[in-house]
């Protein structure tokens, strides 16, 4: 794999540290550019993305088609694959040492593929779009689980039995899905069968990429379910990647939400749907249909989503924004915590939320006013 | 209220009596049609499987209407769809263009049905062919369809049609299908149809392959073509809130029958079968202060539908299921108003047990 990384980055774990108070970081992104070269340049996917999450919390990253968000998990998995690559940025996942119980910080874009190899499973479990459709058709599950359980722990075959067992009753699925294959099952349960495998081994981070996306809306209910479930139970932290912004609601703690390559808003769930920050957000809301709202019509937002091989100057929503104005056009504005005070008045709220709460909209900042 | 209604099909013509199609013969009708598959590839374990089991529906253009047809993956929302555009032949059962079977149509009734019910699909990548700029969709349309009396009228045609669609010609003409975005594709599918002016839409899944942002823009469109230009659309769709945007009327599929119809409103606001109830509470909500509070038992959720023709499909997942539903199929019962659902919940004879607390 190509890494193009920041000049000599230090390769070297950042000293170990320990963190006091309710939130403690799990993995902090900062400046994350995934690039793909293509014949007709480079097409900068993810281009400087800042987010942390934390401990414990099930945090919704969100955006529509093209806006990055898979890339954006998958490279800080270090899976993207050529012609993409992580051009720079640091993702530092604070892995807690099974020893001492520290947490020690690695930077998951520069270390080794074979340092990766040791985390995954064991730390950071993924579940990528479509995970159902990859079980060995002519494995029997329990095979399945039990051969991945076995590469990344060393434990015994028998250990790695009841843990998978345990994990199946945990998502609900009784001990003869072991014994089956997987065109047995359900898209539900083989869907379910992939998140009991991901967390065998009781993993600190799982990411799930659209794991209910194919799947039918009673379906789609039980899995939420069992997610926030698995969750309590195992301590885990989760990344859910979804297009469905209701999904977001009804289960994201907090939420990010990405446009072009960039993170445009990171907030608590509650305050982004009920005041959202930036006019991407606001369009994005506006659109979702709503069976206990009344009916209205909703314009949606108008325009194009832009390409990755030439994102707009300034403010990559600046085509499509209501309120762009030549600032918007000129200079790009950067996800920071939102100011009260800089504030512009057309975007002023009674009673806003600012707590936690980060944007990357000149709406927001003194350039505004200039 | 709760009267069954005898049979179906004399169902299906009360409901026209109602007032559905006042003048003559609706243009498109299903009457009881049944698509059969025969699955397993051992000759003696074959087995017959109703992919639609006697589906009767109604689409008229007096007055200009959307019903949207709602069911899960498996529901044979397709399969129906596919036998109102003729391009399945049904098992049993008849479809009807204008009162006449679509098997013994003429070529010349074929050409009306051709000009007056219009398909959109759900898939915007599939539909074009690569090798083509996309105007051509539109311009044989116009050529076959004789809209056009000369290239410079035919080229006013598609820029006019563009714009109702809220496409900028200038983006669209002269480029190749993979230039555009799925929502622009499949809005030029409807400006091909703002070209044809059918009198009906038959249209599948059109949104669920196209971002949420600019799905609203197609949805509009289509409320347009109604209001303003009469346009009759079956909307069929796996997803209850964008039907509820669309408003009018609702059909919903579960496992090849239908099991519940009625305004759209109504049956949001008060679900009358087990299964419409169990899908409402799985839509998702939008807002973080209504989430689930309750837990839905998976077993209701995975337990095998039946498609036993004298039992409820729902049965096995049905927390009312009642030894009637085992011995017979569910009639439609009347609800409320127009509103009807095949569940013996609704029946005199079991009341009592009419839906949850």
């Amino acid at each position: 794999m190509k890494t193009t990384s920041t000049p000599a980055a230090p390769a070297a774990p950042a000293p170990a540290r320990r963190h006091d108070g309710a939130q403690r970081e799990l993995l902090r992104i900062s400046d994350m550019r995934i690039w793909y070269t293509t014949v007709a340049g480079e097409a900068k996917v993810v281009d400087g993305v800042d987010v942390v999450i934390n401990r414990n919390e099930l945090f919704g990253l969100a955006g529509e088609s093209g806006c990055g968000k898979s890339t954006l998990v998958e490279g800080v998995l270090r899976l993207i694959k050529t012609p993409g690559y992580i051009k720079s940025g640091q993702a530092i996942f604070y892995r807690t040492s099974p020893d001492t119980g520290q947490e020690i910080g690695v930077d998951l874009a520069s270390i080794s593929m074979s340092e990766m190899r040791r985390l995954r499973w064991s730390h950071i479990a993924y579940v990528p779009q479509g995970a159902m459709n990859s079980l060995n058709p002519v494995m029997r599950i329990e095979d399945q689980i039990i051969d991945a359980i076995i590469e990344h722990s060393k434990v015994s075959r028998r250990e790695a039995r009841e843990k998978m067992l345990e994990r199946l009753d945990m998502v609900g699925l009784p001990a003869s899905v072991a014994r089956m294959y997987p065109h047995e099952l359900s898209g539900g349960m083989k869907q379910r069968v992939t998140i009991a495998a991901s967390v065998t081994l009781s993993p600190e981070l799982l990411v799930a990429d659209e794991p209910t996306t194919a799947l039918d809306v009673n379906v789609q209910r039980v899995i939420l379910q069992e997610l926030k479930d698995i969750r309590a139970r195992l301590g885990l932290t989760i990344i859910y990647v979804s297009h469905d912004m209701a999904v977001h609601a009804e289960l994201a703690d907090r939420m990010g939400i990405m446009y072009a390559g960039v993170m445009m808003e990171v907030g608590a769930t509650g305050d982004v749907f009920k005041d959202p920050l930036h006019p991407y957000t606001q369009g994005l809301i506006r659109s979702i249909p709503d069976i206990g709202k009344p009916r209205v019509r909703v314009e949606g937002i108008p325009g194009l989503a832009p390409s990755p091989l030439n994102w707009p100057a300034g403010c990559r929503f600046h085509p499509r924004c209501p309120f762009a104005k030549e600032v918007c056009k000129r200079e790009e504005p950067k996800l920071a915590p939102l100011d009260l005070a800089t504030i512009a008045p057309q975007a002023q709220r009674p009673g806003r939320h600012a707590a936690g709460r980060s944007v990357a909209c000149h709406l927001y900042t003194e350039k505004w006013n200039e | 209220m709760a009267e069954p209604l005898a049979q179906p099909a004399v169902a299906s013509s009360a409901a026209q009596a109602a007032g559905t199609a006042p003048t003559g013969a609706p243009i498109l009708e299903a009457r009881q049609v049944t698509k059969e598959f025969v699955i397993g590839g051992n000759a003696l374990r074959r087995g017959r499987i109703a992919a639609v089991d006697k589906v009767s529906l109604t689409l008229s253009d007096q007055p200009p209407q959307i019903i949207s047809l709602v069911g899960e993956s498996g529901s044979g929302k397709t399969t129906l769809s596919r036998m109102l555009l003729g391009l399945t032949p049904p098992t049993s059962g008849e479809v009807l263009f204008r009162g006449k079977n679509l098997n013994g149509l003429t070529r010349e009734e074929w050409d009306l049905y051709r000009s007056q019910v219009q398909p959109v699909f759900q898939d915007p990548y599939g539909i074009y062919n690569p090798f083509y700029r996309i105007e051509r969709v539109l311009e044989v349309a116009a050529r076959n369809f004789k809209l056009a009396s000369s290239r410079d009228d035919m080229r006013q045609k598609i820029e006019e049609a563009l714009r109702a669609v809220d496409l900028r010609p200038t983006d669209i003409i002269g480029r190749y299908p993979h230039q555009l975005s799925g929502g622009e594709r499949q809005r030029v599918m409807l400006a091909r149809l703002y070209l044809l002016r059918p009198r009906i839409i038959v249209a599948d899944e059109p949104v669920s392959m196209i971002d949420v942002a600019v799905r609203t823009l197609f949805l509009n469109i289509l409320i347009d073509f109604r209001d303003k230009y009469g346009i009759s659309c079956l909307f069929i769709t796996h997803n209850l809130s964008t039907a509820y945007y669309l408003g009018g009327r609702i059909m919903v599929l579960c496992f090849g029958r239908v099991v519940e119809q009625g305004e759209i409103d109504t049956v949001i606001r008060n679900p009358a079968h087990p299964y419409t109830q169990q899908l409402l509470r799985s839509v998702p909500s939008s807002d973080p202060d209504k989430r689930w509070t309750d837990k839905m038992d998976m077993r209701t959720v995975e337990r095998p539908l039946t498609h036993e023709a004298n039992k409820c499909v729902y049965i096995e997942r049905c927390p009312f299921a009642m030894p009637v539903c085992s011995q017979q199929r569910p009639p439609d019962y009347e609800v409320n108003g127009s509103q009807r659902s095949a569940c013996f919940l609704h029946d005199p004879r079991y009341a009592g047990r009419v839906r949850e607390a």
